[in-house]
């Protein structure tokens, strides 16, 4: 999508939101904006180019009433991926079919662990200083995260449950008593679990130094359509101030579990008491906010990703069902990955 | 005797094809001669750059390993498909043709799932044997002991999509083969049942010889339907996974060009499909239809 909008001098397809705000005579400040959110649709000088609006990240989330059972402590959330695998042999000799579960493969196991530990998942800080940016997710820590849940795997302590969301519902309705997912499943999960549950940090490994860093945003945001009438773009920026209130994000934000756009809006959600009643639900806004995002933890901005994704989730299945090694998998993930933002790269020349 | 038909006016006779005429062209000759053009081309998703490579997308896409694994894997699926569909599908016939009692019930019923669309029909079998809450993945774990997790298990995963391809055309292939049946002459079947043949006798040496054209047709048309009507089907229930196990030439062209938006390689793998189904045209009339006599 970021190719849509062109190099300098180039046909572009869609009209930057710092231009639309600017052609509305909206009064537009872009840092009252999440930078960890934002940094993802602004370009190379810093300018917006979409406006925000379903961000999420990713979040572990724990059956309580499973974790009393098996002798833990339900109110110490396990905070790295040792103290998961602790909780998980005891979860699992507690009589639990399932242990840990996840939600969308691709976006926790690479691209967010690799953020959470400073880690590159492609050069060119993760695409977005060039096209011709290639895949490095098959580094000696990648390599050995997918090692541990392949290990996990065989060892029964982590059932696949499908490519996206599809998992959730093996932890809501009480088969596996560990998840990481998406934020935004909160509500879902609130919904539907007929026990106490508790949501935590992603975890990490804590001999790597650098990490916990930060994780990254998924979701989607609104672009603005190149080649239509100024009154309509003038229509559009007050659109996007009236989305933009605190109010506004704020009730949105605690409906879905996504994340706030604005600071204000978070602030505001605090000032609520929201996040006292419900604790945990600010966790992926202080996943994303306590520290300051490097090159690695800024976001990811490759071509064709989406088919990237379903080559990762491709060999990732081939590890799970253990017809290759982690390594040989990501070998191979890398491998046509790259041909394919080559591919990119030539048809966006 | 003339056979032909004349037309006193010149004009009528081309009036009277120009709807259907209008119809090839706008929904088969244009977009066929567009996906030709495309597959040439290399593009972005908006169309705001473009350039013309030659037969650099077929190139590369007969130098992609996982495009021949594509080919395998259709091959394997349409066969199935095509076996299991017609192999069951005759059995229903031959029993319902002997029915007496209800037979118009019991066929009204086995015609019934063709009125399913495909999509429902894919995630109506992936409800059943989805490994967490489906009924038939239950049955299999604790009455059979057999663990059904088509999401890692490439097998499963292919044993599902035939399954459900084959449930959704055992209607139509029914209703030929029934109607294949109901044509034999009686007086054959009966002279043989005098000369002392049984039933299984004479399915083999009377039914089945006579039902050729009708196998023969319907062989062709499953195989054809396994190669391109079963798209829904797979898109609703394993999106060609795990690992690319069910993966179809067509659910690629999907895959590749409207998730990947990589036009030119998809329409490259359009025209490889188009030249499949004139294959399979051309083997139909030219051979098919030819040898089985009618």
């Amino acid at each position: 999508m970021m190719a849509a909008s062109g190099g300098e001098g180039k046909k572009s397809v869609v009209k930057p939101v710092h231009e639309v705000m600017a052609m509305g005579g909206q009064k537009f400040d872009p840092t009252v904006y999440v930078p960890a959110v934002s940094s993802y649709y602004t370009d190379a000088r810093g300018r917006m180019l979409s406006l925000p609006f379903n961000s999420s990240t990713t979040v572990f989330y724990f059956n309580k009433e499973a974790f009393q059972k098996a002798g833990l402590d339900p109110d110490k959330p396990p905070l790295t991926w040792n103290e998961v695998a602790t909780a998980a042999a005891k979860l699992k000799a507690s009589g639990a079919a399932c242990a840990y579960t996840t939600g969308w493969q691709s976006w926790v196991h690479l691209e967010n662990t690799s953020a959470w530990h400073n880690q590159p998942f492609a050069t060119k800080g993760n695409g977005f200083d060039g096209l011709d940016a290639t895949l490095t997710f098959n580094g000696p820590f990648q390599v050995r995260h997918i090692g541990m849940l392949a290990d996990w795997h065989k060892k029964g302590w982590f059932t696949y449950g499908g490519r996206k969301n599809e998992p959730e519902a093996k932890f809501f309705n009480g088969e596996c008593m560990m998840l990481t997912s998406s934020s935004a499943a909160y509500g879902h999960i609130a919904r539907n679990a007929k026990f106490p549950f508790a949501v935590s940090a992603l975890p990490y490994h804590a001999d790597v130094k650098g990490a916990p860093q930060n994780t990254i945003i998924g979701g989607a945001s609104l672009w603005v359509m190149a080649g239509k009438k100024p009154e309509d773009y003038k229509g559009i920026a007050r659109f996007f101030t009236f989305l933009s209130q605190p109010e506004l994000q704020a009730e949105w934000h605690q409906q879905t579990g996504y994340l706030p756009i604005t600071q204000a809006a978070s602030d505001l959600t605090r000032k609520q008491g929201f996040y006292d009643k419900n604790p945990g639900t600010d966790v992926s806004v202080r996943q994303m906010t306590a520290r300051a995002p490097t090159a690695n933890s800024k976001g990811i901005r490759l071509g064709s990703f989406v088919q990237i994704r379903t080559v990762i989730d491709e060999e990732l299945e081939a590890v799970w069902a253990d017809k290759k090694t982690p390594r040989q998998a990501l070998d191979d993930a890398v491998a046509r990955g790259n041909d394919l933002l080559r591919k990119f790269e030539k048809a966006n020349r | 005797m003339e056979k032909r038909v004349r037309f006193r006016s010149r004009w009528l006779p081309y009036a009277l094809v120009a709807p259907q005429i209008a119809v090839t062209l706008a929904f088969f000759i244009w977009p066929a001669a567009q996906a030709l053009w495309q597959s040439t081309l290399v593009q972005d998703a908006f169309g705001t750059s473009v350039q013309f490579v030659g037969a650099d997308n077929f190139i590369e896409l007969f130098g992609d390993p996982l495009y021949l694994r594509a080919f395998q894997v259709t091959g394997a699926f349409s066969l199935a498909v095509a076996v299991v569909g017609l192999a069951l599908a005759l059995l229903l016939a031959v029993m319902a043709d002997r029915v007496v009692r209800g037979a118009t019930a019991y066929k009204t019923l086995l015609i019934w799932p063709y009125a399913v669309a495909p999509a429902i029909a894919g995630v109506l079998w992936l409800f059943m044997f989805n490994p967490t809450v489906g009924v038939v993945a239950w049955w299999l774990r604790h009455l059979a002991g057999y663990e059904w997790d088509h999401l890692l298990r490439g097998d499963q995963a292919m044993a599902l999509v035939v399954v459900a391809a084959v449930w959704k055309q055992i209607s139509y292939n029914f209703l030929f083969f029934l109607a294949g049946l109901q044509s034999i002459p009686k007086s054959l079947i009966e002279a043989a049942a005098i000369d002392g043949a049984g039933p299984v006798r004479r399915l083999f040496t009377i039914v089945l010889p006579l039902l050729t054209p009708t196998l023969f047709f319907l062989l062709v048309v499953n195989v054809v339907y396994a190669f391109f009507d079963t798209f829904a089907i797979i898109d609703a229930s394993t999106q060609g996974g795990p690992s690319k196990a069910t993966e179809t030439l067509v659910f690629k062209v999907f895959q590749d060009g409207f998730r990947g938006l990589d036009l030119g390689g998809s329409a490259a793998q359009s025209v490889v499909l188009m030249a499949i189904v004139i294959a399979l045209t051309v083997i139909q009339f030219r051979y098919v239809e030819r040898r089985v006599q009618y």
